[in-house]
């Protein structure tokens, strides 16, 4: 598969911080890409130059092949920022239609689109309500809708599924799912880790502008496994004084174990069936996401950013 | 292009549609036209037992001057000075006083009378001092018999003009004087209310669009200067077409006066119709009050007067809602950071107000210049000294020279004001200072 976005070198510094410092890397079509970050780590402004909003102070971006163009590009790029906007005053028909043609949508063509969106999420009595009248559930589903209306090749959602009951969260997932499939990229900014474990083909970790961590989930997992499993026996295990691995844990007849330098997973698993005990289950404990990211993002200062001036 | 006529559309149709813009629309004519209304009925409204003191040197009158209704009282004095007569004036004693010198010639020229109050006289009081002044001597040519002409009558009953002159020595005479001045302060002072509502209006659209995150959104398919310019163009719609049913409801609502106020109609129709001696020239004096203020009107420029109102008012409108909408970039939701930002835009907006009022008495003064010149000032102020016409208020070159100016100064807001709104609407947290958009506004790129 071929590379939808590849950002080089991408930089923004502001007058205060470096918010986007040297950044690179690509994202493949019709994958599910997180952006994940603590607060203040360049996210917003990253996200802001893919769609064209700031200019990068330096590096270059490629989209579908060609240097990034934000203007003419617009019409493939749908985006739904983390802070969600509608006008209040405004009738939801009237401003999707409004809203689908700002990114190049003819008239026609635009309400052939909402037609078809507001009748597939059951939207289609909103037409002449205003999106004050709206919950926030509602006007979140409103502006997903928006969003992918012009059916783009990029799709840019921070935080998508905030202020969703699970019934709607499962909803627009699969909407999500399903804009994958039929060749859209979706880059999905979050700080829930477990969404992203769950939907996210490929993860970039940033933290103080710069990218710490890059690649699938499972390579990410894989890189920062611990060698620890956990083994369930049928009956409490006794001694376990051994070279091959330390006890983390123990809960009734249930260890967590830390294979120690230079053994692998048979090794204990030889130890325990030369001690004669019934081994139930064993299973590598690989670290959540949510580990992976406290720890390379604690004692960053990054929880406190301050804002440093550029020597 | 066309999603800038997009983004025009929705700010149009938006606002147009709202239950307020009916309101303001039909309300403000009405309310116009109260005033309008109530402003004729005063100066229509004929003073009761106006005093005019006469200094009859000649004898000229024979102590003989009376008004038809006797609502003048004319009282001929003697050994009186101008100097005692315009102190009665003063102290209320008297309503006017006019002096006949004993030159007085009647066949002269140039010759005229002045008739000197303390108050502004009313325009039915005047008509009728005038009728009655004309008519005396009139009678006295025709007794006199002055062997002349149809045509040496005409341009003598031209010559023999009746001025009205302030106890202050101003000339109050000049019906035109009044009425530049009226539509010189009008349309200053409309543009001035013109630049508030729909500046504000503008920077109030920015605000909602900036704290409702909406404009993350938009910006992501369109230009902040294209939402920037369809904003300002699509409330600069607004205002036009919101003008534009004003005019033709306050001229609908004009011709309802006349029903309204018989005794003018009264008097329109009872024109004296003497063709051969009452010329064209002298329709003011011979007719009723309000022929005479049709007359003034008439003496107006009105296209050039409304060719500059509407160049002045988009203009002015557009150099000032661009800076609106910089500021309604740059705050956040708290109203109170809006006022002290809008602070230097609101400035020049009401000293235009002030060399205004000046440059409406005295249109040629180096102050009223450089306002009319200054493209900050000149929309406001070039109106008070359009109405005193070309040449008399302002020069060809100067009005030209304004216009150029204006058309550089909006450009130059346009563009600073397009730099701090690209980085204010995305700039949420601290608020700003003045200082902070000054270096938005001229960083490069």
């Amino acid at each position: 598969m071929s590379s939808i976005l590849q950002l080089q070198n991408l930089q923004k510094y502001f007058a205060t911080q470096k918010a986007v410092d040297d950044i690179s890397f690509n994202i493949e079509q019709g994958s599910i890409f997180g952006l994940l970050g603590p607060n203040g780590a360049g996210k917003t402004t990253l996200i802001r130059m893919i769609t064209g909003i700031f200019y990068p102070d330096s590096g270059s971006i490629t989209f579908d092949g060609k240097p990034f163009d934000g203007l003419n590009d617009a019409i493939r790029i749908g985006y739904m920022p983390e802070e969600r906007g509608l006008y209040k005053k405004m009738k939801i028909g009237d401003q999707a239609l409004y809203l689908a043609q700002l990114k190049g949508l003819s008239r026609a063509e635009a309400m052939e689109k909402i037609k078809y969106w507001f009748k597939r999420l059951e939207m289609e009595s909103w037409w002449n309500k205003k999106v004050e009248d709206l919950s926030k559930g509602m006007s979140q589903k409103l502006q997903f809708v928006t969003t992918v209306l012009h059916e783009p090749k990029l799709i840019i959602l921070d935080e998508p599924f905030s202020g969703l009951d699970p019934l709607n969260a499962n909803l627009i997932k699969d909407e999500i799912y399903g804009l994958a499939k039929r060749g859209s990229t979706i880059i999905f900014s979050t700080h829930r880790m477990e969404q992203v474990e769950e939907i996210c083909d490929h993860i970039v970790l940033i933290n103080l502008g710069r990218k710490i961590l890059d690649g699938t989930v499972q390579e990410v997992k894989q890189q920062f496994k611990e060698n620890k499993f956990s083994i369930k026996f049928s009956h409490k295990p006794e001694s376990t004084d051994n070279a091959v691995f330390q006890v983390l844990q123990q809960k009734d007849n249930a260890l967590t174990v830390k294979i120690n330098e230079g053994y692998s997973s048979n090794d204990v698993l030889q130890y325990f069936l030369n001690e004669q005990l019934n081994i139930e289950s064993f299973n590598e404990i690989l670290p959540s996401l949510n580990e992976i990211f406290i720890g390379l993002v604690e004692n960053t200062s990054a929880t406190a950013r301050a804002f440093q001036t550029i020597s | 292009m066309s999603k800038i006529l997009i983004i025009t559309q929705r700010e149009f149709l938006s606002r147009v549609q709202k239950k307020t813009f009916l309101l303001t629309t039909i309300g403000l004519p009405i309310l116009i036209f109260v005033f309008y209304a109530m402003i004729i009925y005063f100066s229509v409204k004929t003073t009761d037992n106006f005093q005019i003191a006469v200094l009859d040197q000649p004898n000229l009158f024979n102590g003989k001057l009376a008004d038809e209704d006797a609502d003048i009282v004319f009282s001929f004095v003697q050994n009186e000075t101008a100097s005692s007569l315009k102190q009665k004036v003063d102290t209320e004693k008297l309503d006017a006083y006019v002096i006949i010198p004993k030159t007085f010639d009647l066949a002269a020229i140039k010759d005229s009378l002045q008739i000197v109050s303390k108050k502004s006289i009313g325009i039915m009081t005047r008509q009728k001092i005038q009728h009655t002044i004309s008519s005396a001597i009139e009678e006295k040519k025709l007794l006199t018999g002055l062997s002349i002409s149809k045509n040496q009558l005409d341009s003598l009953q031209r010559s023999n003009e009746i001025k009205f002159a302030s106890t202050e020595g101003k000339n109050d005479s000049d019906i035109k004087a009044g009425i530049s001045y009226g539509v010189g302060f009008g349309s200053g002072f409309l543009i001035y209310i013109i630049l508030f509502i729909y500046g504000t209006m503008v920077m109030r659209g920015v605000m909602e669009e900036k704290t409702n995150r909406i404009a993350e959104v938009i910006i992501s398919s369109v230009k902040p200067f294209q939402l920037m310019m369809g904003k300002i163009t699509g409330i600069g719609l607004v205002g036009l077409v919101q003008f534009l049913i004003w005019i033709v409801l306050v001229i609908g609502l004009q011709l309802l006066l006349p029903i309204i106020f018989p005794d003018m109609l009264h008097q329109i129709q009872a024109q004296p119709m003497q063709p051969g001696i009452a010329g064209a020239a002298n329709v003011a004096q011979e007719s009723g009050a309000m022929a005479g203020i049709m007359n003034g009107i008439g003496l107006i420029n009105w296209p050039l007067i409304l060719g500059c109102f509407v160049f002045y008012f988009l203009g002015g409108y557009f150099l000032y809602s661009a800076l609106f909408a910089a500021v309604g970039s740059a705050v956040n939701e708290d109203a109170q950071d809006a006022q002290s930002l809008m602070l230097p835009i609101t400035m020049p907006i009401i000293f235009a107000m002030v060399i205004m009022t000046k440059a409406v008495n005295d249109p040629n003064s180096s102050l009223a210049v450089f306002g009319s010149l200054f493209p900050l000032t000149s929309p406001i102020v070039m109106m008070a000294r359009v109405a005193h016409g070309v040449p008399e208020g302002v020069t060809v070159v100067q009005l030209l020279l304004s216009m150029l100016f204006l058309v550089i100064g909006f450009i130059a807001t346009t563009w600073l004001a397009a730099k701090i709104y690209r980085t204010g609407i995305l700039m949420y947290g601290k608020k700003p200072t003045l200082k902070t958009l000054w270096q938005w506004a001229i960083r490069k790129s």
